[in-house]
């Protein structure tokens, strides 16, 4: 009756929660085994959220408070896909970032950088009938951390998926081609080589706007389904 | 041809202002049939101090043992304004706190009835996956015939299994690890 089970990772395809580079890590790390558990209703099931509402501007960070939000404009956008390459229709995408200058609209953040009043950095998207989803920003700044001497977050834009189930569910980070600070980061290189690189998005000529924003394009790829067993 | 899956990473500490759009912290609206119970989860770090910047969210089936959603195709009835879900952030005492409703049993995909549950996701900072776990009911008739807790040893069942307060209050402290390490799923 439940035959519509997802399928499992595989080893490499998430970072361990023990990554002792990333310092937060050892304290909140589970240290024993999860227990493996076969895909009941409770699993193959989850929010779908389409009841919730989004306001207009919700999926444009720049129009979001009275002016515009200082830095570099840039559209993301990309589909929400299964492991197959179907797209995940009617999604709801979640993102947060900082403004250009790396400092949050928090007040946990206290680094030594400008808030822009203009800037909230939170946004809401429904990816269409394809899966495709696309969001107004500008660029986020780098900034710093106490992970370590003299550390520095790459910038990133924090995104939420829930996908079609409970198991699918999944919160991950964007992060920006050629960027320096890749190679430094603990939390991006907690990531497996060869999946990490998924993280990335690709920068978009053909979707870049001619004197108006430049484009990135972030395909993300939640749990496909298992075939149906015989019967 | 199979795509790689996107890579999992952290919450993060400055998620409030946009997740807090989707926050609930009533389930259950006035109107919604079943059992009312007030569940209250504490999240903990491996030396047992609280972590006040954690994120919940629930996910359960209605009083009838129904999930709101198409791959629940059983012919039982969905309750106007119940959804199933809930999320919201721990506060500085560690703790979120729901209003929902008991939920009815759902099947087992080898046959049976699972106890009732409350499916629980667990996000924070220094947590590269989400976890999850389970939220069930002390003193549930059904809890000794649950063939989920039965997969689990003996001993460390009762991280799973919510008490009532004297106030009517659920209560379930969750340990991301240390000698109180709560029971987390592969799923
Ligand atoms: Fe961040």
């Amino acid at each position: 009756m439940t035959e519509k089970t997802y399928r499992r990772p595989t080893a490499g395809d998430h970072p361990p929660n023990l990554s002792p580079d990333y310092k937060s890590t050892p304290l909140r790390a589970p240290s024993q085994a999860a227990v493996v558990l076969p895909h009941s209703l409770s699993e193959i099931t989850g929010p779908l959220l389409h009841g919730e509402r989004l306001d207009a501007n919700e999926n444009d960070l720049t129009r979001q408070r009275m002016g515009e939000p200082l830095g570099e404009r840039i559209i993301v956008h990309g589909r929400v896909l299964d492991e197959d390459g179907k797209a995940i229709p009617d999604a709801l995408v979640e993102i947060w970032q900082c403004n250009a200058a790396g400092r949050y609209h928090h007040p946990g953040d206290q680094h030594d950088a400008p808030i822009d009043p203009n800037f909230y950095g939170g946004g809401r998207a429904r990816a269409d009938g394809e899966g495709h989803y696309r969001f107004v920003t500008i660029k986020p700044g780098a900034y710093p951390w106490k992970n370590h001497h003299n550390a520095w977050r790459p910038a990133h834009i924090h995104f939420s998926l829930f996908g079609p189930a409970f198991a699918t569910r999944l919160i991950t980070q964007m992060y920006f081609p050629n960027d320096p600070l890749l190679a430094f980061d603990p939390i991006y290189n907690s990531v497996p080589a060869g999946a990490r690189e998924r993280l990335q998005a690709a920068f978009d000529m053909a979707t870049t706007q001619p004197e108006w924003a430049l484009a990135y394009r972030f395909d993300i790829v939640l749990r496909g389904r298992n075939a149906t067993p015989m019967e | 041809m199979a795509l790689g899956l996107t890579p999992s990473q952290t919450i993060g500490p400055f998620y409030f202002g946009t997740l807090i759009k989707a926050y609930r912290c009533e389930l259950a609206p006035a109107g919604v049939p079943g059992e009312r119970v007030d569940v209250v989860l504490e999240l903990h770090d491996a030396q047992g101090a609280v972590v006040p910047d954690g994120l919940f969210e629930l996910w359960q089936a209605n009083s009838h043992g129904r999930y709101n959603h198409p791959d629940d195709r059983r012919n039982l009835p969905l309750d106007s304004g119940f959804e199933g879900f809930g999320r919201a952030s721990t506060w500085t005492d560690g703790c979120a706190r729901f209003h929902t409703i008991k939920p009815g049993r759902v099947p087992w995909p080898e046959g049976g009835l699972q106890a009732p549950h409350i499916n629980v996701s667990i996000f924070a900072r220094g947590l590269l996956n989400r976890v999850a776990t389970r939220l069930y009911f002390e003193g549930d008739p059904a809890l000794g015939e649950d063939p989920v807790l039965k997969r689990i040893e003996a001993a460390r069942r009762n991280t799973l299994i919510a008490k009532k307060e004297t106030d009517g209050t659920w209560r379930l402290p969750i340990h991301l690890g240390g000698p109180k390490e709560t029971v987390f799923f592969d799923i």
